[in-house]
């Protein structure tokens, strides 16, 4: 392995990491900022410009609080769960790309972690490990209602990763790769997935929300209702662990829709953009243009969350093996027809 | 049955229909809503910046009053803190001195007046059983503290400023 490759790689893993970490605290500024704004209030002002250092402090809260260990409670997996939530959030933007080849003193620098050929599969079955964390949350906690919290994750999380696998698969039938890498490439200027696939989006839309646990299918959580869910038992920073490792899923699961269906850096007239800026400046606009749409997304969570209800449990359930698994079918029936109707069109 | 009222109004439950079920046009329809609140004034006033505008009989901290010579009125009867349904309110009393005449009206005074403004539930009963026009619950709101303690203001804090100052600040704000 040659030096360069390797620095390269190790700087793009902190600045990732970090970059991860500041867009998760700050999503905790923004959200009580959006919310407060969507109910004509202000929000957080008084710590800092415009509250903009709440998050520093909200941190430092929650590092100087009590820990407490119930009893009756298994100690080890006590701590697994928080930090298995939060290790297997981190995991997930890996495989994503960024932005295009940047040449930097003279080396082109591809602006992904790692690129394999399965990337698709990978961000799935990081995604389907998130629910253990709050599984053995849950059950660790020695406590019915956290327990309950994490019936109702789990079950929810597999319901729901049924839709989101079929919803995947029609939209793999479009670009034929499961790369991350060639997905974005192919929705070069403005032919953005979502155009081909547009109810195939709305379902990855919804499971998303609830794979993130986010309202309306905030269900394991369910302050009213199960004060807290797997949460319950928890306090100081473990409990910001689980809240973290929420906020960074919401972040993924942004990535994850810009890059497969909103065109990740593409955006019309790029190419115009990347010949007058040359191979450096140029791709650095495709990269504010992908998190621009990351923020956009994010917006759209804390949007959601602030104006619709949370769904009951049978809705929840019926919801997703009722409206959206048979849409998702019909979604890959009508996807594939229309493909074999234009091979066979070209072929006339 | 028959409404006697004639205003009964009797609820339908139909079963929804397929775009009710799709739950997605009400959400959207939410959304707008909640968008258009971003844009809209907010309701918030900044507390210690800003504050309400208080009605004419808003009840809010106390203040000793004095006379038109700038003499304290309160005679320590303890008229105030027999009628304090929280019992807030103690005094010691103590009798005016030769050449005290112009800062104590009558020749008896409170030497110290204490309210508890953690047991002072606002109620101005002390205002209406006071004989001699002394307390008065024209001040602001009472300001948070860290301290049980803090919050047993004396007469520094309730008694009015004399007169010159009171003149004094008068000339300033015109």
């Amino acid at each position: 392995m040659e030096l360069e490759f390797f620095i390269e790689k190790t700087a793009l893993v902190l600045v990732l990491f970090v970059l991860t970490l500041t867009i998760a605290a700050y999503s905790t500024w923004a959200e009580r900022k959006v919310a407060a704004w969507l109910q004509d209030r202000v929000g957080p002002n008084r710590a800092g410009p415009f509250g903009l250092l709440q998050p520093l402090a909200d941190g430092g809260k929650m590092f100087f609080k009590e820990e407490i260990i119930p009893n009756g409670a298994n100690k080890y997996l006590f701590i697994a769960g928080p930090s298995l939530a939060l290790l297997v959030s981190f995991l997930g933007t890996a495989v994503i790309p960024f932005g295009q080849s940047i040449e930097i003193f003279g080396r082109v620098v591809p602006l992904q972690v790692t690129d394999i050929n399965v990337g698709i599969l990978y961000i799935f079955g990081i995604v389907s490990l998130g629910v253990y964390g709050i599984m053995i949350g849950g059950w660790a906690s020695n406590n019915k209602y956290s327990l309950m919290g994490a019936i109702r994750g789990a079950s929810q999380n597999i319901s729901y990763e049924i839709a989101m696998g079929l919803s995947i698969i029609a939209l793999l039938m479009v670009t034929n790769t499961l790369s991350f890498k060639e997905i974005a490439a192919q929705q070069h200027g403005w032919h953005w997935n979502v155009l081909y696939q547009p109810l195939g989006f709305l379902i990855f839309l919804i499971c998303a929300f609830a794979e993130t646990n986010r309202v309306p299918f905030d269900l394991p959580e369910c302050e009213t209702e199960l004060i807290g869910g797997y949460q319950t038992e928890y306090s100081a920073f473990k409990m910001g662990a689980y809240m973290f490792a929420e906020y960074i899923n919401m972040f993924v699961s942004s990535v994850v829709m810009a890059v497969l269906y909103f065109g990740g850096y593409n955006y019309p007239g790029m190419d115009a953009v990347n010949q007058a800026l040359g191979p450096t400046w140029g791709p650095l606009i495709g990269v504010g243009v992908m998190f621009f749409k990351i923020i956009a997304f994010i917006f759209f969570f804390m949007w959601v969350r602030w104006t619709v209800p949370r769904f009951r449990y049978d809705q929840l359930m019926d919801l997703g093996w009722k409206v959206l698994i048979p849409l998702a079918i019909a979604n890959i029936v009508i996807t594939a027809i229309v493909i074999v109707g234009f091979d066979l069109f070209n072929k006339l | 049955m028959e409404s006697l009222s004639g205003r009964k109004k009797v609820l339908e439950q139909k079963p929804m229909n397929f775009w009710e079920r799709m739950y997605l046009p009400a959400i959207f329809k939410g959304m707008a809503i909640t968008f258009s609140h971003m844009f809209k004034k907010k309701e918030t006033i900044h507390y210690p910046e800003q504050q309400r505008e208080f009605s004419e009989n808003w009840r809010g901290m106390h203040s000793l009053k004095r006379d038109e010579h700038g003499r304290e009125r309160c005679t320590a009867c303890g008229l105030c803190a027999l009628s304090c349904p929280a019992e807030a309110i103690t005094m010691i009393s103590a009798e005016r001195e030769k050449g005290e005449e112009h800062l104590y009206r009558e020749e008896k005074y409170a030497a110290v007046y204490e309210i508890n403004m953690l047991r002072c539930i606002f109620c101005g009963l002390c205002e209406e059983a006071c004989p001699k026009e002394a307390i008065y619950l024209d001040g602001p709101i009472v300001p948070s503290d860290y301290l049980r303690k803090d919050f047993i203001y004396g007469k520094d804090k309730l008694v009015e400023k004399p007169l010159k100052e009171m003149e004094a600040e008068k000339a300033i704000s015109r």
